[in-house]
C-alpha cells in the first residue's frame, strides 16, 4: 500500500511538472494522455469483457464533432461557421471559449454514452468476429455519413474555434495538456475504482464463458451495456479534447479515423497486455514513443511500418508486455510459484 | 433526396441491370471469401486489397499496350503466388488461433497493402479502358457498357469453372475434405498445410480475376479495398457458408441495393449505406436468433 501511494504521487508529480520540464513536447504529451485514455477504454471492452471492438472510434469521433459543434453553436450560427471554413468572421472571447469548451466536453461525454446505451442492446448480442466486423462497419459508416452532412462541414472539414489570446504563446499548449492530463487522471481513478468492484469479475466471467455466466444468474446483457457505456463516456471525452487540440476535424481522417486511431486503440492495449490495469498505459506510452520515432524518421513509410507492426505484435506478441512480465516474474503479481514445477515446465519447453 | 427513380421507370430498369451485373462481380469475390472462411476459418480483411492489387496488374498491362482483358488470365496467376506468399508468411501462424487475432493480422496486411500500393501506383483513381463500346436498350433509355456485360460473363465462367474444379480434381476434393474435418483429413493422408496454402492462393486468384474485371468496368484506387471486404462478408453471412446459389443471389441483391442507394440518397452516401446495411443485417439476424436463445456462430 505504501509503495502504491509513493508510485502514484511520483507519477502525479511527474505529470504536473512535465509541461514545464519538457516545454517542447507539450503537444506530444497531451496526445499521449489522450492515447492512454483511449487504450484504457478499449481495454474495458476488449480486454476485460472479451468483446473485441473496432467501433469505439464511433464514440471518439462523435465526441469530437459534438464538442466543437457545441462550442461554436452556443454563440454563433453553426452552419455559417462551417461554411466560412474557419475564416475569422466570428471570434470567441476567452470567456465564451472556455464556457463553450466546458459545455462541449460535458455533451461530448454524455451523448456517446447514451448512444452506446441505445445501440448496445442490438450490437452486443453479437459475438466474436461478428461483433468485431459489425463494429468495424459501424465506425466506417459513421465516417462516411458524417462526411456527407453539410452542417458539420461535410467533406471540407470543420475548424474548431482558435484558442483565445490570453496568457501568452505557451498558454494553449498548457491548457490542453492539463485538460488531457485531467481526463487521464479522471479515467484512471474511475477505471481503478470500477476494477476493484464485483463489476470487473462479472466482465471477466462474460469474457471467459458468457453462457455459463448467464447460467449463474448474471444478467450479462445489462453488464455488457454498462461496460460499453463506461467505455463510450471516456472515449467521447478524449475525442472532444483531441478535437480542440488538433484544431481541425475531418470526417474520415481525424474524427472517424478507423485506419489510424481505431487501430491504435486496439494495438496499444494488446501491446501493453489485455485485461490488466497498467497494460494499456504502458502499451500506449511505448507505442507513442515508437510511433513518433517512425513518423519522424520514416516519413511516408509510417503506414507500411504500422501494418508490419500490427502483424508482428499480433503474431509474436499477443500477450503484451504485462503478459510477458507476468510469465517472467510471476511472484511480483502475487502468484504462488512452485519452483520445482516451474523448472519442470522450462525443461519441457 | 432525389425521386427521379419514381418519375422515370427506365431509371429503375437501368439501376436493376447495373446492380445485377455489379452483383455478379461481388458474388465472385464473396465466393473466395466463403472458400477460405469455410476451409480455414479465417476472415480476411485484406480481401478487398487483394482485389485492388489484381486490378492494378490489369491496369499495368493496359499501360504497356496489352489489352486489359488479358488481365483476367494473367492477374490470377500472379495473385495465386501472392496469396501463397501471404499464407506462408503470416496466415499459417494465425490459422488455428483465436479469430480476433486473424482479423487483426489481416487488418495489418490490409493497411500494409493499401500503403504499398499507394507508393507503387500513386493515389490517383485509375481505369483501364477496354474500348468495348456500349449497348443501348429500349430506345437508348438504358445504357449498358459492354465491359460490364463482359465482366459478368467472365465472372460466371470462372465461378462455374471453380465449382467443377472443386468437385472433380484431387486438390478440390482435398480442400472439401479439410473443410469438413481437418483432423480426419490429416489422418487420411491429406497434407492440410498444403491445402490451406492452395485455398488461400485460390482465393487470391479469384480476387485477381475480380480485380482485373473491376479495373475494366469501374475504377480502382489504393484505398478502395475495405468496402469490397465488407461487401463480400455481408454476402457470405446472408447466404451462409457453402451455399453457392445463395451467394450469387445475395450478391446481385446487394448490387441492386447499392445502385438504388446511389440514385436515391446520392453518391456520397453509397459506401456509408453499404456499411450501415451490414450493421442492420447483423442486428436483424441477432434478434431473429435470440428468439430461440441462440447467437451467430
Amino acid at each position: 500500500m505504501n509503495k502504491n501511494v509513493l508510485l502514484y504521487s511520483a507519477i502525479l508529480i511527474f505529470g504536473l511538472a512535465a509541461p514545464f520540464v519538457f516545454p517542447a513536447f507539450k503537444v506530444q504529451l497531451s496526445i499521449l494522455c489522450v492515447l492512454i485514455v483511449l487504450a484504457i477504454t478499449w481495454n474495458i471492452q476488449g480486454g476485460e469483457m472479451g468483446y473485441n471492438t473496432f467501433g469505439n472510434i464511433l464514440f471518439y469521433g462523435l465526441g469530437m464533432y459534438l464538442c466543437a459543434s457545441v462550442q461554436v453553436g452556443m454563440f454563433f450560427p453553426l452552419a455559417e461557421w462551417t461554411e466560412s471554413g474557419g475564416e475569422k468572421t466570428f471570434v470567441h472571447t476567452p470567456t465564451q471559449f472556455f464556457q463553450g469548451m466546458a459545455a462541449g466536453l460535458v455533451v461530448a461525454a454524455i451523448v456517446p454514452t447514451i448512444v452506446a446505451g441505445l445501440i448496445g442492446y442490438a450490437i452486443l448480442g453479437l459475438r466474436g468476429h461478428y461483433f468485431a466486423i459489425c463494429t468495424l462497419g459501424l465506425g466506417v459508416a459513421a465516417g462516411e455519413i458524417s462526411g456527407g452532412i453539410e452542417i458539420i462541414g461535410a467533406g471540407q472539414g470543420f475548424t474548431t474555434p482558435p484558442f483565445p489570446n490570453v496568457g501568452g504563446l505557451e498558454a494553449r499548449g498548457e491548457f490542453f495538456y492539463f485538460l488531457s492530463f485531467g481526463a487521464l487522471v479522471l479515467t484512471f481513478i474511475a477505471v481503478r475504482a470500477i476494477y476493484s468492484t464485483r463489476f470487473r469479475l462479472i466482465l471477466n466471467a462474460i469474457r471467459d464463458n458468457e453462457d455459463k455466466a448467464e447460467a449463474m444468474g448474471i444478467e450479462t446483457m445489462k453488464y455488457k451495456i454498462i461496460g460499453w457505456m463506461v467505455s463510450a463516456f471516456f472515449c467521447g471525452l478524449a475525442g472532444g479534447i483531441m478535437g480542440g487540440l488538433v484544431g481541425y476535424i475531418d470526417s474520415t481522417d481525424v474524427a472517424f479515423d478507423g485506419r489510424e486511431m481505431g487501430v491504435f486503440m486496439v494495438l496499444m492495449a494488446i501491446l501493453g497486455g489485455k485485461g490488466t490495469l497498467w497494460g494499456p498505459i504502458i502499451g500506449a506510452t511505448v507505442f507513442h514513443i515508437f510511433k513518433e520515432g517512425f513518423w519522424t524518421f520514416f516519413l511516408g513509410w509510417q503506414y507500411v511500418a504500422l501494418g508490419v507492426l500490427i502483424v508482428v505484435i499480433v503474431i509474436y506478441f499477443p500477450e503484451g508486455i504485462m503478459g510477458w512480465l507476468r510469465e517472467k516474474y510471476p511472484e511480483r503479481f502475487g502468484e504462488v510459484v512452485d519452483e520445482a514445477d516451474r523448472k519442470a515446465q522450462v525443461e519441457l519447453k | 433526396m432525389d425521386f427521379m427513380v419514381f418519375q422515370y421507370p427506365m431509371i429503375t430498369v437501368q439501376a436493376c441491370l447495373d446492380g445485377i451485373l455489379l452483383g455478379i462481380l461481388f458474388a465472385l469475390i464473396a465466393y473466395g471469401m466463403a472458400l477460405q472462411w469455410g476451409v480455414m476459418n479465417i476472415i480476411n480483411i485484406a480481401q478487398g486489397d487483394l482485389v485492388i492489387l489484381g486490378g492494378y496488374i490489369a491496369y499495368f498491362m493496359y499501360l504497356y499496350g496489352i489489352h486489359p482483358a488479358w488481365g483476367v488470365i494473367v492477374s490470377p496467376i500472379i495473385m495465386y503466388f501472392v496469396g501463397v506468399g501471404i499464407y506462408k508468411l503470416v496466415i499459417n501462424k494465425v490459422v488455428d488461433r483465436d479469430l480476433f487475432i486473424s482479423i487483426l493480422a489481416t487488418f495489418g496486411i490490409s493497411i500494409l497493402f493499401m500503403q504499398l500500393m499507394n507508393f507503387a501506383f500513386g493515389a490517383d483513381v485509375v481505369l483501364a479502358n477496354s474500348g468495348y463500346g456500349t449497348t443501348f436498350l429500349f430506345d437508348s433509355a438504358v445504357v449498358l457498357p459492354n465491359s460490364k456485360i463482359f465482366s459478368a460473363f467472365v465472372s460466371i465462367v470462372f465461378a462455374i469453372g471453380l465449382v467443377i474444379y472443386m468437385k472433380k480434381s484431387k486438390l478440390g476434393r482435398a480442400i472439401r475434405a479439410t473443410a469438413q474435418n481437418a483432423r480426419a483429413a490429416k489422418i487420411l493422408g491429406v497434407d492440410t498445410e498444403k491445402v490451406y496454402a492452395a485455398t488461400f492462393g485460390l482465393n487470391a486468384a479469384l480476387c485477381g480475376v475480380a480485380g482485373a474485371l473491376i479495373s475494366i468496368t469501374f475504377t480502382i484506387h489504393p484505398y478502395m479495398g475495405l468496402p469490397y471486404t465488407i461487401r463480400s462478408f455481408m454476402i457470405v453471412i446472408v447466404a451462409g457458408l457453402g451455399n453457392l446459389p445463395g451467394v450469387a443471389m445475395s450478391g446481385m441483391g446487394l448490387g441492386v441495393f447499392e445502385e438504388f442507394a446511389d440514385y436515391i440518397l446520392g453518391t456520397e452516401f453509397r459506401i456509408g449505406s453499404v456499411f450501415l446495411l451490414l450493421v442492420l443485417i447483423l442486428v436483424y439476424r441477432r434478434f431473429k436468433l435470440s428468439r430461440k436463445r441462440e447467437y451467430l456462430k
